[in-house]
């Protein structure tokens, strides 16, 4: 018995959120009597795996094999649900996000494991088996039972903390025999060097507020001095005057930072959807009645053009910039 | 080339829900049922590679797995442009059940490009189309913002971390759909009302498959600590109030 996560790589290396991924997976194994087993697919140097060691994994098994190097959903569930088997794995915790989303309700199928998808929490108990998800968009929240021997879990993103507890991991190869993937790359077009939205401690949203794509550089600078990622609302991304990548809501990204700043933002249920499960909301809207103070913590009513500079003035004096 | 786009009828999305029987069911009372947003978005863009002709599609079918309380969002969907519509009659009980459902739909019936949105606004599992593929052993493309056709192959482009990939599998697939794939739903026009109406809808019996999960209650978000307002004249005070409460700055 054990519990298993399946530790993704970007370009050999493990994130924040993969270390999140383990400690979660270590504490449920905890939860269990058992301990967490990683599994990583690709190319991950041995210093990289044994790090998975500093939150909980007790074993690390890689599995490198030229044809897994793109993500072929059906490939990877039969590689994880392979390495599942073979440890007995009770549980196998995934991450939420695009390629976890591929490849869990997958594994689910492949081992009649029941899915608890978007967790947010550790299991609210083990006998029986039931995780608490987002529903309704953040409307509501769920107490679901995992009702199968084996589980399924997606771990929604930003939503436990790390914890270190350092163990000497090992680290075992294992070579898994896959049908020959499906899926071929043409084309990878990356964005370098921008700190990805999804990532984000903080976030700085503009919306409709702003009244022109002209009038974003506080927001950035905001940003950029908080270390913050930008973000926007639907109606700006259909503007243009932001790319679709920082579209946050219902229907863009789904974000949980610790820290949201809406400015210019009326909050429509549409946009709440995509940040309510932020730590802390601050927004800053002309409007006093405007449906965003109901969620945030922390506001002003103002005309964000003339209050975003001297926010940016107060960063700039607190960081001693 | 055939399509299929599975439905599923959700509450509209402003909807601010409650729940009844000691909070294990939705209060349905006086909710407006709609096409999952992500699912009239796959709709849109089945369509549209329908409307051209090079694309070789010859056919969009919808697919839903519900009661007959459900049939209007079907009719929605026939209206908007679908040529034809199944039914499975089965209150549906988790991801599982209803992927299991339609794979018995797509067996039957033979598509080349399954179209499914990315999750449906009132579960958020992000589930059922990756389970659809794995029950029908095909491969899957998930988070899909493109999808062309050209020589008659499908050409995708998947959201990654930080970038896109464009990528090509071999039909029949399905795709899971997100933002991007259609720049706005299609709305259906009076003829497609009228056509509709008299459309019939094909109805299959559901094969009896066990839900794997229950929900045993919902809650309501936890409320939210009271917004505390800063005079817009003095921003700086916002600056020290974030960093002495939050320690986040």
């Amino acid at each position: 018995m054990s519990v298993l996560v399946y530790t993704e790589n970007w370009d050999g290396k493990f994130k924040k959120s993969s270390f999140e991924l383990v400690s979660y997976a270590s504490k449920v194994a905890e939860m269990m009597g058992t301990s967490a087993v990683a599994v990583s697919i690709g190319n991950v140097d041995e210093a990289e795996l044994k790090q998975l060691g500093n939150y909980g994994a007790q074993k690390v098994i890689s599995v490198n094999q030229d044809s897994l190097k793109t993500l072929d959903s059906q490939a990877y569930t039969s590689v994880i649900a392979t390495v599942a088997e073979k440890i007995g794995a009770k549980v196998i915790v995934v991450a939420n996000n695009n390629s976890g989303k591929s490849i869990a309700p997958r594994l689910s199928v492949k081992l009649k494991a029941a899915l608890g998808a978007g967790v947010s929490k550790l299991p609210v108990s083990t006998s029986p088996f039931t995780v608490y998800k987002r529903a309704f968009s953040g409307g509501a929240y769920a107490d679901v039972v995992l009702k199968t021997d084996v589980k399924v879990i997606t771990l929604a993103q930003n939503s436990f903390d790390i914890i270190e507890t350092a163990k000497n991991a090992t680290i075992e190869k294992m070579d898994v025999s896959v049908d020959a993937p499906k899926t071929q790359v043409k084309e990878v077009q990356k964005q370098s060097g921008k700190l990805l939205l999804t990532d984000a401690e903080i976030v700085v949203s503009g919306g409709r507020g702003m009244k022109s794509a002209d009038n974003w550089s506080p927001i950035i600078e905001l940003a950029d001095l908080l270390g913050a990622a930008t973000a926007c609302s639907r109606p700006v991304s259909d503007e243009g005057w932001r790319p679709h990548d920082e579209h946050t809501g219902q229907t863009g990204k789904i974000i949980a930072p610790n820290l949201y700043f809406a400015v210019g933002i009326s909050g429509a249920t549409q946009h709440i959807a995509g940040v309510s499960s932020s730590k802390y909301i601050v927004a800053i809207n002309n409007d006093k009645s405007a449906p965003i103070f109901e969620v945030a913590q922390y506001g002003i009513v103002g005309d964000a053009q003339k209050v975003l500079p001297q926010l940016v003035a107060a960063v700039k004096e607190i960081k001693g910039k | 080339m055939k399509i299929l786009v599975c439905i599923s009828n959700v509450p509209d999305t402003t909807t601010k829900v409650k729940f009844v029987d000691g909070n294990t069911k939705l209060d349905v009372n006086g909710i407006q049922w709609v096409i999952n947003p992500w699912d009239e978005l796959s709709l849109t863009r089945a369509l549209e590679l329908k409307d051209d002709a090079s694309t070789g599609v010859k056919s969009v079918t919808v697919a839903h797995v519900g009661l007959a309380a459900s049939e209007p969002t079907i009719r929605k969907a026939l209206a908007i442009g679908a040529d034809d519509a199944i039914r499975v009659n089965a209150d549906p009980t988790d991801a599982y059940h209803v992927a299991a459902q339609l794979a018995e739909v797509v067996k039957k019936e033979q598509f080349d490009i399954i179209m499914c949105g990315i999750e449906s606004s009132d579960f958020n599992s992000s589930a059922v189309g990756s389970m659809l593929a794995e029950f029908l052993v095909m491969p899957s493309v998930s988070a899909v913002s493109s999808l062309r056709i050209e020589n008659g192959t499908a050409v995708i482009t998947r959201e990654i971390d930080g970038g896109k990939e464009i990528v090509t599998v071999p039909a029949p697939f399905v795709a899971i759909v997100q933002k991007g794939i259609a720049k706005e739903p299609r709305i259906a026009a009076m003829r497609g009302i009228m056509m509709a109406r008299t459309k019939v809808i094909k109805l299959y019996e559901p094969v009896a498959i066990d839900a794997l999960t229950e929900t045993a209650k919902f809650e309501m978000p936890a409320p939210r600590a009271a917004c505390k307002f800063v005079d817009a004249e003095n921003p700086k005070q916002l600056i020290e109030l974030l960093q002495a409460e939050t320690k986040l700055i």
